[in-house]
């Protein structure tokens, strides 16, 4: 198998034109996706290629755009539309929230939407309040559709292909700090199931839950943390919806203690979840409490000053996790 | 309009503003450059005659409402820039005190209610303001500034339809320079004119020339004062065009050269500039003036933020709620 290295934006870009090219129904739509390849460059390439039908710029219409990728999902196309701030899938809420993961179930079952809604996360942009958001805890919360979190290249092109193909909606949430970070692809054809955590790094003092860029973040502090003889597993669960409770259950298991690091917010976010999930299926083997790190409960602040406090990082987690490991030797 | 029925003393705050908007917009790209201002960031150069036109014709207790390219607004009602260049550069000192950055101002004293980084975003918002003036009888006016783009949003048409069913004294003002990012409205927009997005809305409609400052401030004048007497809502469209890319970054060609080039010969400075020479009722030397005040002013308002404390996080948490 040939691997390669590619950035994570070219791997959701080669999973767009694989399955467009396999499948007929999948188009695209989204803002200032085509003609200039987004904004973010994601799309780059593939207006020339499969032209303005089926690569569609659309007015600033998130509503529109969210409800009529619902409307030919319905009428069997596989739509993939971009919304190109996470914080702008709420201008479409009414479609995104009341219609999309609802339709199947309120019509019995006679109804399928296999749409993808694309979308990242702008961190570290430093673009305020209205240009930071992420909220993965209010799509969890929201039963209907699946929600994918990739946090490298591999898993955003593997994952993003299975979306596609899948009869379900996804919400498919990027980063666009991630979009320049290369890693290994292989070029043959591989997809990843939907509901299948990755343990991104074995260890076995304590487990670290993280998702998207605080991935990357945990990783780092893992290896640092090494050194001083921590053994810390990280686990990335890539998709929120279906949500891999069994990896999560068995590394808990294992190292008894849990670590959660996320950039929603901290109340009510996927880290409450999360820790609610282990106390309650793994509570005897806990020899901890579990600690969830989060951005701050405050919407985003535009000074990168203030910005880079309220996220959670690397230094946080380092001095999380040496005190839970000293207090619970 | 004629020059010679205005006070030179408007004439010359008109040219000021839109010099100020001009000289803030280069020093903004400047220091964005050499990372002095962080985020996103949308340039005003080339529609200064709008934002100058339209508050030109406004009382300091009008209310306006902007958007993600706002700084062209703010300067004109008013807005100090050296606060404005101190929230550019996230300090305690700056209009939003660090916590909004380029997309939020907001300086009621001064009549900017709030701007919006969502586009669209504070139309139906201006339709309340001006819902909260008609409620308490008095006889003040909203202006909601947005793009050719933001008449896509579900949000535009319900808050145009709202404004005009209950009579409200606010003036819409769409900026149509042609393009939301990459897409030019002939690729967006399903009618033949954005104007005539008006008349599904039962509200007059009128097309001006967004680089003639004077022609403008005509227009809004008679909407200003349309909306002041109570005969409710305008929707103005002002067409014109921006220098800049769509933000700090370049995202690729999406304009013809040849496009970009005619738009900068009509530079709304230079056109109203030699205007105003031609017809006499300013002096070379008057306008030389300006231009160094201005240059002075921009040079304050770095050195103002650059002396300001830098926003942290303690400071922004205060603001979250009312306390
Ligand atoms: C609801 C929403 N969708 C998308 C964006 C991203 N965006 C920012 S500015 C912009 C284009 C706006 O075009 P227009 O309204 O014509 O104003 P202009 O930028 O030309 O001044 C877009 C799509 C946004 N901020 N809000």
């Amino acid at each position: 198998m040939v691997v390669r290295e590619i950035t994570y934006a070219e791997a959701i870009r080669e999973a767009l034109r694989e399955e467009m090219l396999r499948d007929e129904r999948v188009f695209l739509l989204g803002e200032d996706i085509g003609l200039i390849g987004g904004v973010f460059k994601v799309t780059q390439g593939l207006y020339e290629e499969f032209g303005p039908e089926r690569v569609r710029d659309t007015p600033i219409s998130e509503e529109a755009i969210i409800g009529a990728a619902i409307g030919a999902a319905i009428a069997g196309m596989r739509p993939v539309a971009e919304i190109m701030y996470m914080d702008f899938l709420m201008c479409g809420a009414d479609e995104l929230i009341n219609h999309l993961p609802k339709i199947r179930f309120m019509t019995g079952g006679k109804l399928k939407v296999p749409a993808v809604i694309r979308t990242q996360c702008a961190f570290y942009r430093y673009a305020a309040a209205q240009h930071s958001q992420c909220f993965p805890a209010f799509l969890m919360n929201t039963p209907g559709f699946y929600i994918e979190v990739p946090s490298t290249p591999y898993d955003a092109k593997g994952l993003l292909k299975s979306a596609i193909r899948d009869e379900n909606p996804d919400i498919f949430i990027e980063s666009a700090a991630l979009y320049r970070v290369r890693g290994p692809v292989p070029t043959e054809e591989y997809l990843i199931p939907l509901g299948v955590a990755d343990v991104k790094k074995e260890g076995k003092d304590v487990t670290v839950f993280a998702f998207s860029i605080m991935v990357h973040v945990a990783l780092s502090a893992a290896k640092k943390l090494e050194v001083e003889g921590i053994s810390v597993e990280v686990i990335d669960p890539r998709t929120l919806n279906p949500f891999d409770k069994k990896t999560l259950i068995e590394s808990v298991k294992k190292t008894g203690r849990l670590v959660i690091i996320e950039p929603d917010h901290k109340t009510a976010g996927v880290g409450a979840e999360v820790a609610a999930i282990a106390v309650e299926e793994a509570y005897e083997y806990l020899k901890a409490p579990v600690i969830r790190l989060a951005a701050e409960d405050m919407p985003a602040p535009f000074s990168p000053k203030a910005y880079n406090a309220f996220l959670p990082n690397e230094e946080k987690l380092i001095n999380t996790i040496k005190s839970l490991v000293k207090r619970s030797k | 309009m004629d020059v010679k029925s205005l006070s030179k003393e408007l004439l010359l705050d008109m040219y000021y503003k839109m010099v100020l908007i001009r000289r803030f917009e280069e020093k903004l790209v400047e220091l964005y450059r050499i990372g002095k201002i962080p985020g996103i960031a949308h340039g005003y150069i080339g529609e200064e005659a709008v934002a100058v036109g339209v508050c030109s014709a406004l009382r300091k207790d009008d209310y306006i409402l902007s958007t993600h390219r706002g700084h062209g607004h703010s300067l004109a009602k008013g807005v100090d820039p050296k606060y404005l260049m101190a929230e550019l550069m996230a300090r305690k000192t700056g209009v939003c005190k660090g916590i909004g950055g380029s997309m939020h101002s907001t300086e009621p004293e001064v009549g900017v209610i709030f701007s919006s980084a969502i586009v669209a975003g504070s139309i139906p918002i201006a339709v309340g303001v001006a819902l909260a003036f008609k409620m308490r009888r008095e006889d003040r006016v909203v202006v909601s500034f947005f793009g050719d783009g933001a008449t896509n949003r579900g949000t535009f048409h319900e808050a145009l339809n709202l404004a005009s069913l209950w009579k409200l004294p606010v003036v819409f003002v769409c900026e149509n320079n042609f393009y939301a990012i990459s897409t030019h409205i002939s690729k967006s927009i399903s009618a033949k004119e954005i104007v005539d997005r008006a008349i599904a809305y039962n509200m007059p409609g009128k097309v001006v020339d967004g680089n003639d400052v004077l022609a403008v401030y005509e227009v809004a004048l008679e909407a200003v004062e349309r909306a002041r007497r109570g005969g409710g809502p305008t929707f103005i469209e002002a067409r014109t065009y921006r220098w800049l890319d769509h933000g700090m970054y370049y995202l690729g060609k999406y304009r013809p050269d040849e496009e970009v080039l005619a738009w900068k010969q009509r530079c709304p400075i230079k056109l109203f500039k030699e205007r105003l020479l031609r017809e006499g009722v300013v002096t070379e030397q008057e306008l030389e003036m300006v231009d160094v005040r201005v240059l002075q002013e921009i040079e304050e308002a770095v050195k103002f933020a650059e002396e300001s404390e830098e926003t942290d996080l303690e400071f922004a948490k205060q603001f979250v709620y009312v306390r």
